[in-house]
């Protein structure tokens, strides 16, 4: 107790500066910048700020007039939707029954965890083959089958979903493990003990299971609302400027055109700080909605 | 007792578990298998007959004798291994001291140093890289031909990026470790660096290691950055050269699956060789979170 090790606090500075220099450099000066950024013109990528926007707040007032911004965040809003109900639901679905089986269950979480650990570039290049309109895997499968025309994924009302399938499909995995994990550390006992009072298995998962998973699953919640919001790899290799017909944008993605391809940078920061804003805000939403929920 | 044990092996229950967990290990695991199967066939095959195996006169070594010889993959994969390797060394050093520090030591700001930490989790590279590009510009690291200076510039926001999370994990490890060893080679005459080199780092080995992984796959696999900062062609990592092939070469499609599985067979092997780190980390990091 109350080591005499750490009470000469010098070596605290060469412990901490390095880190904190890091994080404050390239962190948060850059951050609080680019709040600074979005309020004034910035005609190109590395360019100083010439004066104030007119009006100072006239990003803000464009990202709710945009139409293309629109379609990002209603995108990002159905891909956050995908997430949740999508990788959450269905991870818990597998959890659930991995955590049942005796055998294999080791076999499954490494071949889950599988897709997250490779680059969303490659997969979306993957899932252009696989989506692919003459004649990809899944076209091939279909006129296996009988279906006598080719179906363009990509095209038309189709595309939002086959952008949205190949995201949630890499990161169910991650979700996975963090569900397993939970489930481990719920004692076999208390499940011992409602079967041996009756309970079926429905009740068992609506009484037990869910209640004390409660905390994992906002965890998962958080998470999956912040990552919907980052997505930017995948979508922008496999739909590149928002193609086909600027349906296909996502706030990160439409950010990194503004940025790069219009070259209305102070534009592109604002988009930058509506999605972290929406993150905080969304996600304490979720977590206020769910704590309230009485089991 | 006869029937309880029937019960248990043949249950149809169990039978719809591993049949619903088997179908989606296939979703999982077939499409990188196809993919691999499709680069040894020739374009025209694909597009006809993705299914069967690469066998006899469907099997061709063509598209990566193009891929090796149209793109320069070998650079690619150098550029990509420098900025990750630095990533993960600077990564692994800086947040192991600071975890360190913010464990063992007591001092005034304490809290307010960890809330630091937690909240730089939050900043989504979107919202810093505009100011760290200008930055960058300034110091004349980026927009240069350099090839050094602009793996530099990619190594260094991604460094910044992966600190607070590594700080996170290692700050669990460490807590979980007894003070006593620390004291005992305190009583022998080490320094607080000899007893972080000698004591701490060896005893929380495992967990360095997840960190590790994990920050050398996030930079391995990140391209935002790289959009920013890699601008020749001979500067570019492997997901910047992949982005490219897919909007140069889109229909070479015996190409485009050879050039998927260069890129991610390395990473499988790693994946199927370090595993256990890799999930076991995942879960640390993500439930401190």
């Amino acid at each position: 107790m109350g080591s005499m090790i750490y009470k000469n606090k010098k070596p605290l500075l060469i412990f901490l500066i390095p880190a904190f220099a890091f994080m404050v450099v390239f962190l948060y000066y850059p951050f609080f910048l680019n709040i600074w950024n979005s309020f004034h013109v910035i005609k190109g990528l590395g360019q100083s700020a010439k004066g104030w926007n007119d009006p100072w707040y006239s990003n803000y007032l464009k990202i709710f007039t945009d139409p293309k911004m629109r379609t990002a965040m209603v995108n990002t809003l159905w891909m956050m939707l995908a997430t949740l109900i999508g990788q959450v639901g269905i991870a818990l679905l597998l959890a659930m029954m991995v955590d049942n089986i005796k055998r294999g269950a080791k076999l499954f979480r490494v071949l889950y965890f599988l897709p997250i650990v490779i680059s969303a570039t490659a997969l979306a290049l993957l899932f252009n083959l696989i989506f692919l309109y003459d004649t990809g895997m899944l076209n091939q499968i279909r006129m296996a089958f009988g279906a006598n025309e080719l179906l363009d994924f990509k095209k038309g009302s189709l595309a939002v979903l086959t952008m949205i399938i190949p995201v949630t499909w890499q990161y169910v995995g991650f979700y996975f493990i963090i569900l397993v994990t939970g489930l481990n550390n719920i004692s076999p006992d208390i499940y011992e003990a409602a079967s041996i009072d009756g309970a079926t298995k429905l009740q068992r998962v609506r009484f037990i299971t869910l209640p004390l998973l409660h905390n994992v699953i906002c965890t998962c919640i958080t998470l999956a609302i912040t990552g919907a919001l980052k997505v930017f790899d995948l979508p922008y290799t496999m739909f590149p400027n928002g193609m086909p017909n600027n349906k296909t944008w996502l706030t990160g993605t439409y950010m990194y055109y503004q940025t790069i391809s219009t070259k209305d940078v102070d534009y592109g920061s604002a988009i930058a700080l509506v999605i972290v804003v929406l993150g905080v805000v969304l996600s304490q939403i979720a977590n206020h909605a769910l704590k309230e929920k009485d089991y | 007792m006869e029937k309880v044990k029937t019960k248990r092996r043949f249950s149809p229950w169990m039978v719809l578990v591993y049949a619903l967990l088997s179908a989606w290990a296939v979703t999982t695991l077939y499409p990188l298998l196809w993919v691999l199967m499709n680069s040894f066939k020739l374009r025209g095959r694909i597009v006809s007959n993705s299914f069967s195996l690469p066998v006899g006169d469907l099997f061709t070594l063509d598209n990566y004798t193009k891929a090796f010889s149209k793109l320069n993959v070998w650079g690619a994969y150098r550029n990509s291994l420098v900025i990750s390797i630095s990533v993960v060394v600077v990564v692994i050093l800086l947040a192991g001291l600071c975890a360190y520090a913010l464990v063992r030591y007591q001092f005034k700001g304490k809290a307010f140093l960890q809330s630091l930490v937690i909240a730089a989790m939050m900043f989504p590279v979107f919202s810093t890289i505009i100011p760290v590009f200008r930055m960058m510009l300034s110091w004349k690291i980026v927009n240069t031909d350099s090839l050094w200076l602009s793996l530099l510039s990619t190594a260094l926001p991604q460094i910044a990026g992966n600190l607070s999370f590594a700080i996170v994990v290692l700050s669990g490890y460490i807590r979980s470790l007894p003070i006593d060893l620390e004291e005992a080679a305190y009583l022998e005459g080490c320094s607080v660096f000899q007893i972080f080199f000698k004591v701490v780092v060896p005893l929380t080995k495992p967990s360095f290691a997840t960190v590790g992984i994990f920050c050398f796959l996030w930079s391995y696999n990140d391209l935002f950055t790289q959009m920013f900062t890699l601008r020749n062609s001979d500067q570019w990592a492997i997901t910047r050269l992949l982005n490219e092939i897919s909007s140069q070469e889109g229909t070479d499609y015996g190409l485009l699956a050879a050039a998927v599985t260069i890129v991610i067979v390395p990473v499988i092997i790693i994946y199927f060789c370090l595993q256990k780190y890799i999930i076991k980390g995942m879960t640390a990091g993500a439930i401190k979170g």
